[in-house]
């Protein structure tokens, strides 16, 4: 594995006092895609929560490029260079795709960096470009999803961590989606994909993790998941 | 007919600074969701300000409004880090009882310390100054404050709507999480929120002792006003605002002159009741 990006040691954290991840330690690589795979409710929302600096882990580390943000906020973990697009998309509803675009590049004040960006992303997602006036919340499903992705993507983020990009969307365009998350990748950003859609997450991704009720049971290449009988069992329905 | 527009003049001016005030209510409203029951003393504190500056050292209100935008900018600020802020996530009858106190202690200091005489600056710049457009009476002091209102409203929505601040301010009003996730720093956001809400008023209140008087229950008036503006206008919309004070204040001339003083009141509250009934999110509520 290539340098390590993300190192996440032994976290515990949840709410209100009440764990819902029980010592949980992962390792991204620098340019890697790596998957996180379960059902619902298993805590794959909250480890991306505690990354990003939503909420801080009781006890554990969490360490990025070398340096420990384990009790970062997540307004300061952006301008690290982690992004997140959470669940949910959580675009601004009332605002313009352009004024959440704009939001996504909020730490940055170089507007010459920023035009680059919003023409990058728009390369990615055409359709949006024509439709950059337009109020967010009157965007279809899908739509709002590019809106999301591209918003994360204008921070110029080294991490990228995309939660449950499927929810929501028929499988065509989760498969579009995904092949946007792979040009991504292939531009130099590492990304962490939160999926309840196994099999389209590991199709995609190098290594993946697999956890279940707060705990990772089952780890390794993207190839060895997909190939084994107990991830088929749970999660393919094979 | 010369009497009906002098009297609706008066009422577009009162109406403007209603404006002003129930203008940084609505923004406070409207990234926080806190009613700010201490506004009218804000308000109360710039014309303190402002009149013991002309008293002391002659100096004129037009130049004390910016000493009372940058007061009372600290004042709001300080009133978020030291009781909003601990309001924060808990009930909304915190943040409304805390605020509530606030103004209690701000006018019982006031009334401690100054008496509940009724001062007013004499031999300002603007003072008594008067001047005639075909028959109807201009009074300059509250012709300068129309025009500061209106300006002032103008900055407010052009910042809120046009600046990438501004939209920082709207993330956070519509999800304070995923604005932090921009890297917003949603802390730094309803401090400068509150000291924006709070400058509006400094600003006006620092303009208007050279025409009204101040006294300690000067700002309960303007707080309940205001509220009724702003959920008249429907809240967290400043044109809405701007509307609903407008109304307000002519219907406030018009009902003191042609009907009685004692009922111009009752009037404008009527008329809220009234448009409340029938649009319950106020005029440009969503």
């Amino acid at each position: 594995m290539a340098d390590v990006v993300l190192k996440v040691q032994e976290i515990q954290c949840g709410y209100d006092g009440v764990p819902v991840i029980h010592d949980v330690s992962l390792e991204i690589g620098e340019g890697e895609i790596v998957a996180m795979v379960g059902a619902n409710g298993a805590g794959k929302t909250t480890m991306m929560r505690t990354i990003a600096g939503l909420m801080n882990p009781y006890r554990g580390s969490i360490s990025f490029e070398g340096r420990d943000i384990s009790r970062m906020e997540a307004h300061d973990t952006i301008k690290l260079g982690i992004s997140y697009v959470p669940e949910g998309r959580r675009l601004f509803p009332k605002l313009t795709i352009m004024e959440n675009l704009e939001l996504g590049a909020f730490i940055s004040k170089d507007r010459k960096a920023i035009d680059e960006r919003l023409e990058r992303v728009f390369g990615l997602f055409p359709k949006l470009h024509d439709r950059r006036n337009q109020v967010a919340e009157t965007l279809s499903g899908g739509e709002q999803q590019m809106v999301a992705i591209a918003r994360g993507l204008m921070s110029n983020p080294r991490l990228l961590l995309l939660d449950e990009l499927s929810l929501g969307l028929m499988p065509s365009l989760v498969e579009k989606v995904m092949e946007a998350v792979v040009a991504i990748n292939r531009s130099g950003v590492t990304v962490l994909l939160v999926e309840q859609m196994v099999q389209e997450a590991l199709e995609i991704a190098h290594r993946g993790y697999v956890i279940q009720t707060g705990r990772i049971v089952q780890q390794g290449t993207a190839r060895e998941l997909l190939n084994s009988p107990e991830v088929r069992k749970a999660y393919m329905g094979l | 007919m010369g009497l009906f527009f002098q009297v609706a003049l008066d009422g577009l001016f009162n109406g403007l600074l209603y404006a002003v005030v129930a203008a940084g209510l609505s923004l406070i409203w409207g990234v926080m969701d806190v009613i700010n029951f201490a506004h009218g003393e804000f308000l109360m504190i710039a014309m303190y300000l402002s009149y013991w500056l002309g008293f002391i050292w002659k100096i004129d209100p037009l130049v004390s409004s910016l000493a009372g935008g940058l007061f009372v900018f600290l004042v709001g600020a300080l009133t978020y880090k030291l009781i909003i802020s601990h309001t924060i996530g808990k009930s909304a009858m915190s943040a409304l009882l805390a605020t509530f106190g606030l103004s209690m202690l701000l006018k019982n200091i006031c009334l401690n310390r100054f008496s509940p005489n009724f001062r007013l600056l004499q031999e300002t710049a603007l003072g008594g100054k008067t001047f005639n457009v075909g028959g109807i009476i201009v009074p300059l002091p509250q012709l300068v404050i129309g025009i500061v209102a209106l300006a002032l409203l103008y900055v407010v929505y052009h910042l809120v709507k046009k600046t990438r601040l501004g939209w920082a301010i709207q993330a956070t009003a519509m999800d304070k999480e995923a604005a932090e996730l921009m890297g917003i720093d949603t802390e730094k956001i309803y401090l400068l929120v509150f000291g924006l809400g709070g400058a509006c008023v400094g600003i006006a209140g620092g303009l208007l002792p050279s025409y009204l008087a101040v006294h300690p229950e000067v700002g309960g008036l303007f707080s309940l006003i205001a509220f009724v503006c702003v959920a008249m206008g429907g809240f967290g919309s400043i044109p809405g605002a701007l509307l609903a004070s407008l109304l307000i204040g002519l219907v406030e001339a018009f009902a003191g002159f042609y009907i009685a003083p004692v009922f111009k009141y009752v009037a404008v509250f009527g008329l809220y009741l009234v448009v409340v009934m029938v649009r319950p999110r106020g005029l440009f509520g969503w």
